[in-house]
C-alpha cells in the first residue's frame, strides 16, 4: 500500500489541492523561503512552547511538490517535541538524498521518496522543511544565549 | 523550414528536442560557431596591439563587425559600443550617463512589464541621487501615448522601456514614443533584447538616445552586448571601467586622456571571438532575410494561438502578442510543473516570472509558462507541443516524481 504509486499520487494531489494548515500566523517566529532557482515563495510559521511545536502553518505559492511537501510537514510536526522534529527532518532530508526511507518516522512524507531522482525538484521538496529547520535552529541559538 | 534546422548543430545533436526558449537565448548556427573557432585557430591575437599580421587582421575583423552593426541597425559606426551583454549596456547608461545629470526628485520612468535588467540599474541610481522611479501604466502591455504625454508633462529625466516585452510580446511604437519624449526634453533609453533579430530596426528612424541589446538573442555568442548611443550624450558619459585600450596616454600626475568614442568605453581585452561570431550571426540573419524571419515567426504564432485558444484548460495571458512570445498557464497546474512535464516530452519552455518580477501588475499572474519562437521552429514543433499540452493532467505531472 505504502509503495503504491497511485496512492502516493493521490496523497500529493490532495495536499496540493487542499493544503493543510495554510494560514498566516505573523506573531509566530517565521521564515520566508523564496527559492533562487524558481519562483516558489513559502513562509513557514512555527509556535514552540516548552520544547513542543504547539502550532505550525505556512502561506505562499509554489509548485505541486513544494506545496504538498510543506502541507504534509505541518501535519507531521504538530505536537512533536523539538528533538522529535529534528529527528524527522533528518530522516526526510536523508530520504530526499536517496539514502533510505524511514517510513515509521516519515509516514505520509514517504510519497516524496523518489523526488530526489529529479535534481531540479530537490529544492522544491525541501523548501518548507528547510524553513522549519532554520526557525528551530534560530530558536536553539536564542535559547542557548538565554 | 526543416532545411534551416540543419544549420543548428544543437538541433541536429538533439533531434528529439523542440526548443521554445529563444527569448532566453537563441540557438547558434554552424557559421557562428565556425567563426568563433576561426578566431582561435587562425587569428588568436589581441586587438589594438603590435604591428604583426595576425593582430592587425584580428583588429580588422573586429572593427568590421562594428561597421556591420552600424549597417544592420542604420546607425553611425562610432555610435556602437561593445559590452558584455544588454544588462551591462543599461548599467552604463544609468551609472555612466544618467548619474552625471540626475538630481534629487528627478523622475526616471519605467513600467511593470520590464525585465529586472531594465529596472534594477535605475533603482540603484535613483537611490543614490534621491531621485524617483515611476511606473507608466500600460494598456494590454502597450504604451498609450496620451497617458505618456500626461506623465512627460510633469517632467521626466529619462524613460527606459523594452522595445518588445519578454513576457507579453507587444512591440512598442518607439518612433512615436521617441518623438514625444524629445518634445518634453526626456532622454529615451530602449532595451532591444527581445526585438533584435526578429524584425527590421532602423535606429535613425527611431531616433532613440540609447539602444541596448545582446548578441546571444540574435544567434550570436553569449558575452557580447551592444550599447548604441548619440554622440552628444556619449560625450558626457563616464566609462564604467578604466584600463587598457580605453586611454590614449596618462602620466604620473594622474592625468589621463581617453581615447575617442566609442573606444573609451571598451577598456580591457574584449570578447573578440564573441564579437567575430556576432558578425557571422548578422550575416546569417541577412542571408535568410529579416522579412522572412518575421513572416515565419508570425505564421507559427498565429497557428499556435488559434489552436491553443480553443483549449478550455489553457489561459493565454497575451493573445494580443505581436512577436513569437506566448505566455499561458494550464488551469490548476503550477507553471513549473507544466514546464517540467513538457521537458519530459523533450519540449523546452520557460516557466516562472521570466525575470519580470512586477509582471503581476500587467497580466494578473505571478507565474506563467512562456513559449518563444525562432526561425528554426516548425509547424511540426507546434503540433508536438499541442498534443502534449492537450492531454496534460495534474496526475500526469505528479507521476513524474513518484
Amino acid at each position: 500500500m505504502l509503495n503504491n504509486p497511485q496512492y502516493h499520487r493521490q496523497i500529493i494531489m490532495d495536499h496540493y489541492e487542499q493544503p493543510r494548515n495554510k494560514k498566516e500566523n505573523p506573531t509566530y517566529p517565521h521564515k520566508r523561503m523564496d527559492s533562487d532557482s524558481c519562483i516558489d515563495d513559502i513562509t513557514v510559521f512555527v509556535d514552540v512552547k516548552d520544547g513542543v511545536i504547539e502550532d505550525i502553518s505556512f502561506e505562499g505559492v509554489g509548485c505541486t511538490i513544494s506545496i504538498a511537501s510543506t502541507s504534509i510537514m505541518t501535519e507531521l510536526m504538530k505536537g512533536k517535541t523539538v528533538s522529535e522534529a529534528q529527528e524527522t527532518m533528518t530522516a526526510y532530508f536523508d530520504m530526499i538524498a536517496l539514502e533510505g526511507v524511514d517510513a515509521e518516522v516519515l509516514r505520509e512524507a514517504v510519497v516524496f521518496q523518489n523526488v530526489g531522482r529529479q535534481a531540479n525538484r530537490i529544492q522544491c521538496a525541501t523548501l518548507g522543511w528547510r524553513g522549519l529547520k532554520w526557525i528551530l535552529n534560530q530558536k536553539e541559538d536564542n535559547d542557548g544565549q538565554a | 523550414m526543416d532545411e534551416i534546422k540543419t544549420n543548428f548543430p544543437f538541433l541536429m545533436n538533439n533531434p528529439n528536442v523542440v526548443y521554445f526558449d529563444s527569448a532566453a537565448t537563441s540557438l547558434k548556427p554552424q557559421s557562428v560557431i565556425d567563426q568563433v573557432t576561426y578566431f582561435y585557430t587562425h587569428l588568436s591575437s589581441n586587438i589594438h596591439r603590435g604591428e604583426y599580421q595576425s593582430s592587425l587582421k584580428t583588429e580588422n575583423y573586429f572593427e568590421n563587425v562594428r561597421k556591420q552593426v552600424g549597417t544592420f541597425f542604420n546607425t553611425p559606426t562610432n555610435s556602437v559600443v561593445f559590452t558584455k551583454n544588454a544588462s551591462e549596456a543599461i548599467n552604463m547608461v544609468a551609472t555612466g550617463y544618467l548619474r552625471n545629470i540626475l538630481k534629487k526628485d528627478d523622475v526616471i520612468l519605467v513600467n511593470e512589464a520590464e525585465h529586472a535588467s531594465n529596472i534594477l540599474p535605475w533603482y540603484k541610481i535613483a537611490e543614490e541621487k534621491q531621485a524617483k522611479v515611476e511606473f507608466l501604466p500600460l494598456v494590454d502591455g502597450r504604451v498609450d501615448l496620451n497617458i505618456l504625454e500626461d506623465v512627460l508633462k510633469k517632467g521626466v529625466k529619462l524613460m527606459s522601456i523594452a522595445h518588445v516585452s519578454n513576457v507579453v510580446g507587444v512591440i512598442q511604437d518607439i518612433e512615436s514614443i521617441s518623438k514625444l519624449t524629445h518634445q518634453y526634453g526626456t532622454i529615451l533609453c530602449v532595451d532591444g533584447a527581445q526585438a533584435v533579430g526578429h524584425f527590421k530596426i532602423d535606429l535613425e528612424k527611431l531616433d532613440v538616445d540609447f539602444y541596448c541589446f545582446s548578441a546571444h538573442k540574435m544567434f550570436g555568442p553569449s558575452g557580447v552586448g551592444v550599447l548604441i548611443g548619440k554622440q552628444s550624450l556619449f560625450e558626457t558619459m563616464t566609462p564604467l571601467h578604466y584600463g587598457g585600450g580605453s586611454n590614449a596616454r596618462f602620466d604620473t600626475l594622474g592625468h589621463v586622456t581617453l581615447k575617442d568614442i566609442p573606444y573609451r568605453f571598451e577598456s580591457g581585452t574584449p570578447n573578440i571571438e564573441g564579437v567575430l561570431g556576432f558578425g557571422a550571426a548578422m550575416d546569417f540573419i541577412t542571408s535568410i532575410g529579416l522579412e522572412t524571419i518575421r513572416e515565419h515567426e508570425l505564421e507559427l504564432k498565429d497557428y499556435l494561438l488559434e489552436k491553443l485558444s480553443k483549449m478550455d484548460h489553457i489561459k493565454i495571458y497575451n493573445p494580443y502578442t505581436e512577436v513569437g512570445i506566448v505566455s499561458f498557464n494550464v488551469k490548476g497546474i503550477y507553471a513549473q510543473d507544466v514546464a517540467f512535464y513538457l521537458n519530459h516530452h523533450h519540449i523546452y519552455v520557460r516557466s516562472g516570472n521570466h525575470c519580470a518580477k512586477l509582471i503581476e501588475g500587467i497580466i494578473e499572474t505571478e507565474s506563467s509558462v512562456r513559449l518563444s519562437l525562432s526561425i528554426y521552429n516548425t509547424k511540426d514543433d507546434i503540433d508536438r507541443f499541442l498534443s502534449a499540452i492537450e492531454t496534460i493532467t495534474l496526475e500526469k505531472t505528479i507521476d513524474l516524481y513518484l
